[in-house]
């Protein structure tokens, strides 16, 4: 995946993002307020770790018995009359939704809610066979006017501002309208609800999938999502295989997570579920009903334990707004329909051919706010590790980092060979040392300091200071109290008798 | 019963006054330090850029100087952190695997080990400054380390501690990710540095040398006369002042 529309690498594409103080400015405002309101929701839920764990083992459990799930939901869904399709590819999945539209005679779609869409990339897919296609989330609908892809798995246009968004909408609607955000949706408000009413197909993504009644369940805030599944004769739902829970008392705890980790609220606007098309007595609703499952490379996970939990995901966009890069360069530098640190791994995993992997996974400082954010608790920090080990260990890594990766081990193995660097550095550093600051750009500096000072190696290591030290220490020694000396011995005991090997904390 | 110091690359070879300032307060309460002088890095530069192989050469060393340490006390919470991710390097390898158990069951913080082993939560020590302190991202997450430093600082007499804004945020340091993007790293730390200059704190502390190198880099690069700390010389500073 280094084909990024502007950049081949996500260096390339992240420097346009830093240079670029509209978007920094955009992304951090919003990201900040998504991330303080998710901070306060989970706090007054009050018991929110507890919740976070149940969310995660239902995601364990359903993704271990896929199949099982899966199973069920298609003859649930069928026993419905809704038309179940499964696609292996991106390829087959754009096939089958073309087939629908050209069955049904369809001129327009409207789409809601669907990241897998993107991922087809099958918007300009039916423009090609004539039909329109037309995104009716507020922030979809404005990437899609400025062709561009989503920057954000729940806020596609978090990388502009409302000014950006006036000039775009008013190439739009052929006049001036104000850079003021009321004025701006009622205009795309007024504009959707004639393509609605247009429309041959309604197209929408899938939060949930229940598999004991063959739902589909949607979470929304503008109500589009709603009118995508009702008015239009047809329905289609594109959904990822992997978006499966069993039953309607799993989506309670979903239901908690989702929201809250998203935009912090206790629930969406509008959660929709959705059990086949329009029965006899219903007053609205599609006559004929499509599901589509897509597999896209998911199924590369399955049984992969280093990367089975990504399809635990939830794709509440949680990690973004915790990331303190994706704070920096927004979603476009990740070069793909997924960013942030879920797209960071999800993307690579996706796709099966190591060697093209461009650097994203680089893109990390692995602080782990991810993992922390994460409402099912995916080791986001942990996976990218693992891809950077599998590049190397398939002999795509950098070269040049190789052989440094070399010395370092060869150093590391014997500290007298890192002593002897040590000293080596001492005597090298006299050249640059000013006021106790290295402060040259050249060379492996150069991109530390930029921004920064280097410390100079003091006179001593610690190593070499030690026997003094240590003489000194012993020399007017203390004793130990009793009940301090007594808690030692326990924690040493227990520490032995740790059969899982114990360990502070999580990691 | 030995307790034994693992001093981490960076204190040894660039900050051996933070290694110092954590011996001398050990040795207040009585605790006698042994320092293995095998002890090289942990790995994780390795191990973070996806070189496990090299890693396992590290991690080795470590293992064979730890062996028969009842108790290892680092000053980074990141490194510490390395010593537990042992148990994935060695997976495959029953043998490793144990010992890299047992390592990381002992291996601990330098405030874990004031606070949860020894007991110790005020150290009797006076600071009479304006303080902010930054939670390094390894010690807090993957170890869990937060009260421990907060107990710490509160009990320091005459210091005023201030929040800084989006404390939890990381500093852009992640070892070879500052070298390898070199300019969204710098992103990060320019605005770490603004959030500690907000906060019109006159030192900065924490408890990983990497993070606050980081720090003190950028705010000596622009000339800002923040003293950046350690919270073991903060506190020794203040033990021996008081």
């Amino acid at each position: 995946m280094s084909g990024g529309k502007s950049g081949a690498t996500v260096k390339a594409r992240a420097e346009l993002a830093l240079n670029d103080e509209f978007l920094r400015k955009a992304v951090r405002f919003t990201t900040e307020r998504l991330r303080n309101g998710k901070k306060k929701a989970s706090e007054e839920h009050g018991n929110w770790e507890e919740w976070r764990e149940r969310g995660r083992q239902i995601r364990l459990h359903t993704i271990a018995h896929l199949d099982y799930y899966l199973n069920t939901f298609v003859e649930n869904a069928r026993a419905n009359g809704v038309h179940v399709h499964f696609a292996d590819t991106a390829q087959e999945a754009v096939e089958l939704t073309l087939d629908i539209a050209e069955h049904v005679g369809a001129r327009s779609v409207v789409k809601s809610k669907s990241m897998v869409s993107e991922e087809l990339h099958l918007n300009h897919a039916l423009e090609s066979i004539g039909v329109e296609a037309i995104e009716t989330d507020l922030g979809e609908y404005i990437i899609q006017l400025a062709g561009e892809m989503p920057s954000h798995i729940v806020i596609p246009a978090i990388h502009k501002n409302r000014y950006q968004i006036a000039e775009l909408l008013s190439k739009e609607a052929g006049y001036e309208l104000p850079p003021d955000t009321t004025a701006l949706a009622g205009f795309v408000r007024k504009k959707l609800r004639e393509k609605f009413l247009e429309a041959d197909i309604g197209m929408t993504g899938c939060n949930f999938a229940i598999a004991e009644t063959g739902s589909m369940v949607l979470f929304e805030n503008e109500g589009n999502a709603r009118m995508v599944t009702t008015v239009p004769k047809t329905q289609i739902t594109l959904m990822g295989m992997e978006r499966i829970i069993p039953s309607w008392e799993d989506l309670e705890v979903m239901a908690t997570l989702l929201p809250r980790s998203a935009t912090g609220q206790k629930l969406t606007m509008y959660m929709s579920g959705i059990t086949g098309p329009k029965r006899t007595a219903d007053g609205d609703g599609p006559e004929e009903m499509h599901i589509i499952i897509v597999d896209n490379g998911r199924s590369l996970q399955l049984g992969d334990p280093e990367f089975q939990e990504l399809l635990n995901c939830i794709r509440c966009g949680a990690c973004l707004n915790a990331c303190p890069v994706y704070r920096h360069i927004g979603g476009h530098a990740y070069g793909s329909t997924y960013s942030g640190p879920i797209g960071a791994v999800l993307t690579p995993s996706l796709n099966k051919n190591i060697a093209e992997w461009d650097d994203i996974a680089n893109a990390s400082s692995l602080c782990g706010a991810c993992y922390e954010a994460c409402p099912v608790k995916i080791p986001l920090h942990d996976m990218l590790v693992y891809l950077r080990r599998r590049k190397v260990e398939s002999g795509n890594g950098n070269k040049l980092e190789g052989m440094g990766m070399q010395g370092f081990a060869t150093a590391m193995s014997s500290s007298k060979v890192m002593g002897g660097l040590l000293r080596m550095g001492k005597l090298g550093q006299k050249l640059v040392v000013r006021d106790g600051f290295i402060r040259t750009k050249l060379g492996p500096l150069k991109g530390w300091n930029t921004y920064r000072v280097t410390p100079s190696l003091p006179k001593k290591s610690f190593r070499d200071q030690w026997a003094t030290l240590d003489q000194e220490l012993k020399a007017e020694l203390r004793e130990m109290p009793t009940a301090m000396r007594e808690r030692m011995e326990q924690k040493a005991r227990e520490q032995r008798e740790s059969k899982d090997g114990g360990g502070h904390g999580h990691g | 019963m030995k307790v034994s110091l693992f001093i981490t690359c960076l204190s040894d070879a660039i900050f051996p006054r933070v290694g110092e300032a954590m011996v001398r307060l050990l040795a207040n309460y009585g605790v006698t330090l042994e320092f293995p002088r095998v002890q090289t890095c942990c790995g994780q530069p390795a191990y973070n850029s996806g070189y496990w192989k090299e890693a396992r050469e590290s991690a080795r060393t470590i293992l064979d100087a730890f062996e028969d340490s009842d108790f290892v006390i680092s000053p980074s919470g990141s490194c510490t952190g390395m010593l537990h991710h042992y148990t994935k390097l060695f997976e495959s390898d029953p043998v490793m695997l144990k010992r890299a158990e047992a390592l990381r069951a002992k291996s601990y913080e330098f405030t874990q080990f004031l606070v949860q082993v020894l007991g110790v939560t005020d150290v009797g020590a006076t600071f009479s400054r304006k303080v902010t302190y930054h939670p390094s991202c390894h010690g807090s997450r993957i170890l869990g380390v937060k009260d421990e430093p907060m107990q710490l600082m509160k009990n320091v007499r005459g210091m005023e501690l201030v929040p800084l804004p989006f404390a939890e945020d990381c500093c852009g340091f992640g070892g070879t990710f500052a070298v390898k993007m070199a300019d969204i790293s710098g992103a990060m730390v320019t605005e770490k540095a603004d959030h500690v200059l907000e906060t019109e704190a006159e030192v900065l502390v924490g408890l990983d040398m990497a993070c606050l190198m980081n720090i003190a880099g950028n705010l000596h690069y622009r000339g800002e006369p923040v003293r950046v700390m350690h919270l073991a010389e903060l506190l020794y500073e203040g033990v021996k002042g008081a």
